[in-house]
């Protein structure tokens, strides 16, 4: 990245990251909540684009990488006294990364259509277990819990209040993107995305796609529970309906919105989606889909490239 | 002898055939609703995920024409017709101008349409489910149930539509060009076949096809508005076991996938039968990804 | 004679088509008359099918004319194309395999305004040219030998009543028995007036079929003469195709 370019983008960085740690200062309530919950389904919609918008393996499953990362921290939170914070994470990461093995599997052997729609079934599968399996997981009603205390072992332990939630969070993502960022511009993510240009080719040339594809799926598994566990800790309970199809459904749309490729497009999806979602509320109360679903397929058709997709190649240095 | 005598007792012989009717049953709404879907992907290479959505519009037109009309049949036909203009005009709309893009896009689009869709529903005749009445309500005894002869009506009726498909398909005119065009796009244009509207045609008869599944089944279950999105999971799997494109291949595959579901149903909750289907298509994609029913080409 | 009749049956002015990001087409331009068959020689690759899928509309071109009895047709899809006398048998023949003979014959027999009796005359005459095929005509295609599906190909596209065939190297992989059989349906062709655009590798067999043939070096016509020409004057052939 030249000097004069790297000096743009991080300024725009740092005036965003600013933005976002007074926000909960300056927000009302119901405001600044919205700007957690946009972060972390931003936080999902980025891992996705590490499959969708790098590797060009297109998925349906992150309700069941998220669903998974959720109810993991349930369990944590609710198995464990006090609730501890870092063991939620911990227990969030392993589930989503047992489902995300799995996918992987699957990954490399099935291309294309079948693996979105094998993906997908997954989803319903671990909605149907999770749903049918009532003693465990609390069945159509999901689970509630207490929220973990902020604590660095062995420092201090205090409550969140609604701004330090806020601000875990913004760390959290921050933190994801960073990585993410650093994974997508190494050799590692410039092979992903030779795979995703022409996979044939990239084989030719040597490379153990098959491996590449698994990472590419574990990578995007992990992100994708953490930003379960998070959503978790925000709102205090985990429900199957987070593991429906429809919530990976909704993850594309934040992709394909925001722009695939570029990392922080899926998360302006997601802001917008978001706002969209509560503007057309106003007016239609619960039927917002309809419009929202409308202005959705005339972006496909009209602006396939999404919001941010022009700045992908420059993101992308 | 004794253990092998008490364990051929212990077999539910009255559930096992009663199953095996309810399976044919559902199995044949499936194959009619997976039949459209097949059409559409094996044509057009679109993923339909609106194709439940059409199933859903058509059991509530469905509802309409019966509460005006009070005819069962006519609400049949008028859902079967207005549901393809719809496709027809979906088609035109939204799908045209994805033409030559990655799959990718028609994927979401059916999906945004679905949601469309979905929620008109919802916001148009409310969350409540509705009603379709059968056309006639006689029952025969079976076992130590009243099996209600609506249901073998549905199965007799789906397969006379697949089979006047399947024949419209192989002898006319029509029927040839979207079989030339399902083989090879280019070629068919070359020969002067109007491609274009041969896709619109398409997606018209398979949303037609939904509607009338939609209808069929109506009287069996509520009618709401989220009553497409089962279907059309089990649709995808069908399509995806029986081999992508090959109508064959989907009947056979939703008969045997209603079938092990309804038997799984006698042990274990009917909602966790539906667990069966998504096994098969595991395996099926594991061992035989053409197609369970689709031979292994060499 | 209108100046319609003097033009060009077809002529192409000038085309550059791209696949992709490969400049395939520079700049082509040929024409073809009434019930002409001219010839297209060139090594693999240097585009002379990209020049027949270009003048049947399934190629668009970035630049550049195509006209048809004087009237502009570029950019118009295949399917009119067909309708108003264009007819394509492509390389590989790619006939319809899981169709049957006849039905193959009906993708371009089934067309509006032809009544029941053209329709039978012109299959009658279709099977007394190529018997094998009556003799298959509930097979499906891909049943059929390379040869059989070579003439299947041909056979489909005379069902469209064309003026111009685009044929593309029929004669690819043929016996020479085929490859005679080929020769002589060419010139039953010629001889209805039907003219024929012939990519071919065979060159002897290009020179005796055209009248004029054409020579293309990569994405471009480099030569242009009558074919008596070039049957005494070998450099020619020598330079462009190494043969």
């Amino acid at each position: 990245m030249s000097q004069r370019t790297a000096t743009i983008y991080w300024t725009g960085f740092s005036v965003i990251l600013a933005l976002l740690i007074v926000a909960p200062l300056v927000l009302p309530e119901f405001w600044q909540r919205f700007v957690t919950e946009i972060l972390i389904w931003g936080l999902l919609a980025m891992s996705s684009d590490i499959l969708i918008g790098y590797t060009g393996m297109v998925s349906f499953g992150h309700s069941a990488f998220f669903g998974l990362g959720m109810y993991g921290a349930a369990a944590a939170l609710l198995s464990v006294r006090p609730p501890n914070l870092w063991l939620a994470i911990l227990y969030g990461l392993v589930g989503s990364a047992g489902v995300a093995l799995f996918v992987a599997y699957f990954s490399t052997r099935l291309r294309d259509i079948y693996f979105a729609i094998t993906t997908l079934i997954f989803s319903q599968i671990f909605y149907v277990i999770i749903f049918t399996w009532t003693d465990l997981t609390g069945g159509e009603n999901g689970l509630t819990f207490r929220r973990p205390e902020l604590a660095i072992p062995g420092l201090f332990s205090v409550p969140f209040t609604s701004d330090t939630l806020h601000w875990f969070v913004l760390a959290m993502v921050t933190a994801s993107y960073l990585i993410l960022r650093r994974i997508t511009q190494s050799p590692f993510g410039m092979v992903l995305q030779s795979i995703r240009e022409n996979e044939a080719r990239t084989r030719a040339i040597g490379y153990a796609v098959e491996r590449y594809k698994m990472v590419s799926v574990m990578l995007s598994g992990l992100f994708a529970g953490l930003a379960g566990v998070l959503y978790a800790i925000q709102n205090r309970f985990a429900a199957p309906d987070f593991v429906y199809f429809l919530v990976s459904g909704e993850t594309v749309i934040y992709n394909v919105m925001g722009g695939i490729g570029t990392l922080v497009g899926p998360i302006a999806g997601a802001a917008f989606f978001l706002l969209l979602r509560e503007l057309f509320s106003r007016f239609f109360t619960e039927f917002y889909l309809i419009p929202v679903g409308i202005i959705f397929i005339a972006m496909i058709i009209f602006m396939p490239q999404g919001l941010l997709g022009f700045m992908r190649r420059w993101l992308n240095q | 002898m004794e253990q092998i005598s008490a364990f051929l007792q212990a077999i539910p012989y009255d559930q096992i055939v009663i199953q095996t009717l309810n399976g044919i049953v559902t199995g044949m709404i499936l194959a009619l609703v997976a039949s459209g879907l097949t059409l559409i992907f094996g044509i057009m290479d679109v993923v339909n995920f609106a194709h439940g959505e059409l199933f859903m519009l058509g059991a509530y037109i469905g509802v309409v024409v019966l509460a005006t009309s009070g005819s069962f049949w006519l609400a049949l036909v008028i859902a079967t017709l207005v549901v393809a203009l719809i496709g027809a005009a979906l088609q035109i709309t939204t799908l045209r101008p994805l033409l030559g893009r990655d799959p990718l896009t028609t994927i979401l689009a059916t999906f945004g349409i679905s949601l469309v869709l979905q929620n008109y529903a919802l916001w148009q005749f409310g969350p409540v489910a509705r009603k379709i009445q059968e056309p006639f309500t006689g029952r025969f005894s079976l076992f130590y149930l009243e099996y209600p002869w609506y249901r073998i009506l549905i199965a007799a009726l789906s397969a006379a539509i697949i089979g006047g498909f399947w024949l419209f398909l192989k002898y006319g005119t029509y029927g040839i060009w979207i079989r030339a065009t399902t083989q090879d796009r280019v070629m068919a244009q070359a020969m002067g076949i109007p491609v274009p509207w041969v896709h619109t045609a398409a997606f018209a008869i398979g949303s037609g096809m939904a509607a009338a599944s939609g209808v069929l089944f109506g009287p069996l279950v509520g009618v709401t508005h989220a009553m497409g999105l089962d279907w059309v999971l089990k649709a995808f799997i069908v399509v995806v076991v029986g081999g992508m494109g090959n109508l064959g291949g989907s009947i056979a595959a939703s008969i045997f996938i209603s079938l092990l579901e309804a038997y799984a149903a006698i042990w274990v909750d009917p909602a966790q039968a539906v667990i069966v289907s998504f096994v098969v298509l595991i395996l099926t994609l594991l061992f035989r990804p053409t197609g369970l029913f689709v031979p292994t080409p060499k | 004679m209108t100046a319609a009749d003097n033009a060009a049956l077809v002529d192409v002015e000038d085309i550059h088509t791209y696949y992709g990001k490969s400049h395939v087409l520079h700049g082509v331009s040929l024409s073809v008359g009434r019930g002409e068959v001219v010839g297209l020689l060139g090594r693999n690759g240097v585009g002379k099918s990209t020049t027949l899928k270009t003048i049947m509309g399934l190629v668009n071109p970035s630049k550049g004319r195509v006209r048809f009895e004087g009237n502009l047709v570029t950019g118009l899809p295949a399917h009119r194309l067909a309708r108003i006398g264009i007819a394509y048998v492509p390389e590989d023949r790619r006939i319809f395999r899981l169709l049957t003979v006849m039905e193959n014959l009906r993708t371009g027999l089934d067309r509006r305004g032809v009544s029941d009796e053209r329709k039978q005359e012109l299959l009658d005459k279709v099977f007394t040219f190529f018997p094998r095929l009556a003799e298959r005509r509930n097979q499906a295609g891909g049943t059929l030998s390379g040869g059989e599906q070579q003439m299947l190909a041909i056979a489909r596209a005379m069902m469209l009543v064309p003026k111009i065939i685009l044929l593309d190297e029929p004669t690819e992989g043929l016996m020479p028995r085929m490859v005679s059989q080929i020769r002589d349906i060419i010139d039953v062709l010629h001889r209805e007036g039907v003219a024929i655009l012939l990519v071919e590798q065979n060159v002897p067999l290009t020179l005796e079929a055209s009248q004029r043939v054409y020579i293309m070096e990569k994405g471009s016509v480099r030569h242009h003469s009558a074919a008596s020409e070039l049957r005494v004057n070998d450099a020619v052939i020598h330079q462009y195709l190494g043969v």
